[in-house]
């Protein structure tokens, strides 16, 4: 991942962050205001310069690092995103939102206006784009932290590297390997629960299966998920095609591998 | 002389999600107050469409980071309910207890990190925390036993995986909770600490007249289950609630507001709680409001901050009361088997009633979703009460009205991430 090609440190000498939000529930951005040990350690090495959840201070661009969360889904948060990326050195998204598309991006399945009138008694009201799309289709990223929601150690380590200017270390191998390191009985095995730990992203600790449930996806497809083998494993422990297709169908369901997986053609 | 001003906020800051708020102002003349809500859709009630009933608590949970728990709880009562379900007693006290965890992490992010600025006269609590650190880290150190709660109960912070309709995937032992014991007392002084720390900010006098609504419970300041009740006398099952409450869709907000059928503004969340049910709150708590000089009733806006901390000090001591008489139960969860019909389900979240409904068939897909959230049921309630704050204070300069206004809108923690399917703020003079 590129550094930031020049520092743009402010006034104090100190590196600029910024916090931007789009189509999300908060939830990624609420990680940062939960580094509760760290926080005012955080803010004494960096600059906060926008973050309107945690604060009315506003100084303007540009930034050393931007995180942004949530997914593009009007036409003024497309623009939006692109004068972010002007001001941006090192641009960085933040969870399954922002990263994938979040699982507003069901819409892009679906036909918007029927989805609008559902909710809506006056659908003309509404502003939004047919499609719910990750920030990579629209401006170049840095890097996409996964997760729905990000771990806090994952992105305190992003933004450490980032400053400094080294790779983060972020595994991109699969749940199934942080269930051997946790020691936890495989659920699929055992139980014939059925897991997507094969083919999603480490990150999470295995945190599914050490609770006595399947994973089901929240960081995204790993590098080379073998869905192709995953989904006959899940029919034989006797899941419907419809069981398949939500399972592959929620915070992630617009990756290509997910999509795939959920029986969906492109 | 008469003078036309416009004072707008175009992105409020320190609360949950995008909203902005306009005010036009004719002389002493309030023209128009608006809150609104460019929160951009999200459509949960479109695709829950389709969707197996036991998804429900994982994917409604994803409408909101900050109160998760509350979704995931209003969506299992309103499927148990269905589903002729109840669950046994320390299954409940779990719920109550991962419940209590995010009250007292989003009134700690709340009071600390959102509210107080607007008293002490700072941007944030970062720069709160260059002047007061031993407050900021108190508030911080509440959050975090909060989440560590919610961790222990629940698997993690923001959007638990352990919630399950029928209970839990994984119940903790006695002796995993007890180690939550010497934390959340710690949690308790800081949060008896925290009442006398905002009982002496300084407040304007305002009092808000529109009804109250809350949920009830006979023997117990009602969080995670309750009938619905209202200042002016409503009772009722969560059932009942659409009879009494509608929802309206309006052109500046992508949130639907609600008001009391055929008209009428109301209020839920923390001053509606505390107004109706202060006499169930824990001794600790009850004892805290006296001595922070609150009545049996609180309709003072600017005084949340005073309510949040003492409910801060309930859900402490309610914690440690679930620990201390918790049993294991004998599963985690009791098998739920799909009834085709319709569900009702209610809670409190931290800024207010959350109610869910729910048509499912008898394979368990849901036909129909509905959601109503605490802040879309504040909006009209919250706009009323800004139009007046500005009426009083018309004599005040741009800037000085637009952070009043501001400070107004942040007394009842509007969660617009929660209500968008909800606000901008300008003042116009």
């Amino acid at each position: 991942m590129p550094a930031p090609e020049r520092k743009m440190s402010d006034k104090n000498g100190k590196p600029t962050l910024a916090v931007w939000k789009f189509a999300s529930c908060d939830g990624c951005q609420l990680t940062l205001l939960d580094l509760e040990d760290e926080l005012l350690a955080i803010t004494g090495e960096v600059d906060i310069s926008d973050f309107r959840e945690a604060t009315s201070a506003v100084v303007d661009g540009p930034y050393d690092v931007s995180l942004v969360e949530g997914s593009i889904t009007t036409p003024h948060d497309a623009e939006r995103i692109q004068e972010i990326r002007r001001q941006s050195g090192a641009l960085i998204t933040i969870g399954a939102c922002a990263t994938s598309g979040g699982i507003q991006a069901l819409r892009n399945f679906a036909d918007v206006s029927e989805f609008t009138r559902i909710v809506y008694a006056s659908p003309e009201y509404i502003s939004t784009l047919e499609t719910s799309t990750p920030i990579a289709d629209h401006v170049q990223v840095d890097f996409e932290l996964r997760g729905c929601p990000i771990d806090k150690h994952q992105l305190v380590e992003l933004v450490t590297a980032t400053l400094v200017g080294r790779k983060p270390r972020i595994p991109t191998t699969s749940v199934c390997t942080e269930c051997k390191l946790r020691g936890n009985l495989c659920v699929m095995v055992a139980h014939g629960t059925p897991c997507l730990g094969p083919v999603t992203q480490a990150g999470c600790k295995a945190l599914c299966p050490a609770y006595n449930r399947g994973c089901f996806g929240c960081f995204g497809p790993m590098e080379s998920p073998n869905t192709a083998s995953l989904v006959p494993l899940l029919k034989r422990l006797g899941r419907s095609d419809t069981d398949v297709e939500r399972l592959f169908s929620t915070f992630n369901a617009n990756s290509e591998p997910f999509k795939e997986a959920a029986g969906r053609n492109g | 002389m008469a003078k036309r001003r416009t004072i707008v906020t175009d992105y409020l800051a320190r609360v949950e999600g995008e909203g902005a708020m306009t005010v036009k102002l004719d002389g002493d003349t309030v023209e128009h107050v608006e809150l609104r809500i460019f929160e951009p859709p999200r459509f949960f009630e479109a695709f829950l469409r389709g969707r197996s009933f036991m998804e429900a608590p994982d994917i409604t949970a994803r409408i909101c980071g900050i109160c998760p728990v509350a979704y995931q709880t209003s969506a299992v009562n309103a499927l148990e309910s269905l589903c002729g379900v109840e669950v046994p007693e320390p299954i409940r006290m779990l719920r109550r207890l991962l419940y209590c965890g995010e009250w007292i992490e989003s009134h700690a992010l709340h009071v600390y990190m959102l509210h107080a600025p607007d008293f002490l006269g700072y941007e944030s609590a970062i720069e709160l925390a260059q002047v007061a650190p031993a407050a900021v880290e108190r508030g911080l150190a509440l959050k975090r036993i909060g989440n560590d709660v919610m961790t222990l109960v629940g698997g993690r912070e923001i959007h638990p995986i352990n919630v399950r309709v029928g209970g839990f995937y994984r119940t903790p032992s006695k002796r995993e909770l007890r180690t939550l014991v010497e934390p959340l007392e710690r949690a308790r002084e800081a949060a008896l600490e925290t009442v006398r720390w905002t009982a002496g900010m300084e407040f304007p006098e305002r009092t808000v007249e529109c009804d109250l609504v809350a949920l009830q419970w006979p023997d117990e300041y009602a969080i995670e289950r309750g009938r619905v009740v209202s200042s002016a006398g409503l009772d009722l099952a969560p059932a009942e609630y659409e009879e009494h409450f509608e929802e309206l869709h309006v052109e500046r907000s992508n949130a639907l507001q609600s008001q009391l059928r055929g008209g009428g503004t109301y209020l839920t969340g923390p001053l509606a709680r505390y107004t109706l049910g202060h006499d169930r709150l824990s001794a600790g708590a009850r004892e805290a409001a006296k001595e922070a000089g609150l009545g049996p009733e609180c309709r003072d806006p600017f005084r949340s901050i005073v309510v949040r901390s003492v409910e801060l000090v309930h859900a402490c001591e309610e914690s440690l009361r679930i620990i201390e008489d918790y049993e294991e139960p004998d599963a985690p969860f009791v098998p739920v088997e799909p009834v085709a019909g319709t569900g009702y389900g209610v809670s409190e979240a931290p800024r207010g009633l959350l109610y869910h409904r729910y048509r499912i068939d008898a394979d368990g897909t849901i036909l129909e979703a509905k959601i109503v959230p605490p802040t879309s049921q504040n909006q009209l309630a919250i706009e009323d009460d800004l139009r007046d704050v500005v009426a009083r204070n018309t004599k005040l300069d741009d800037e000085a009205l637009r952070r009043l206004c501001e400070q107004t809108i942040r007394n009842y923690d509007p969660c617009i991430s929660c209500a968008t399917h909800f606000l901008d703020l300008q003042i116009e003079r």
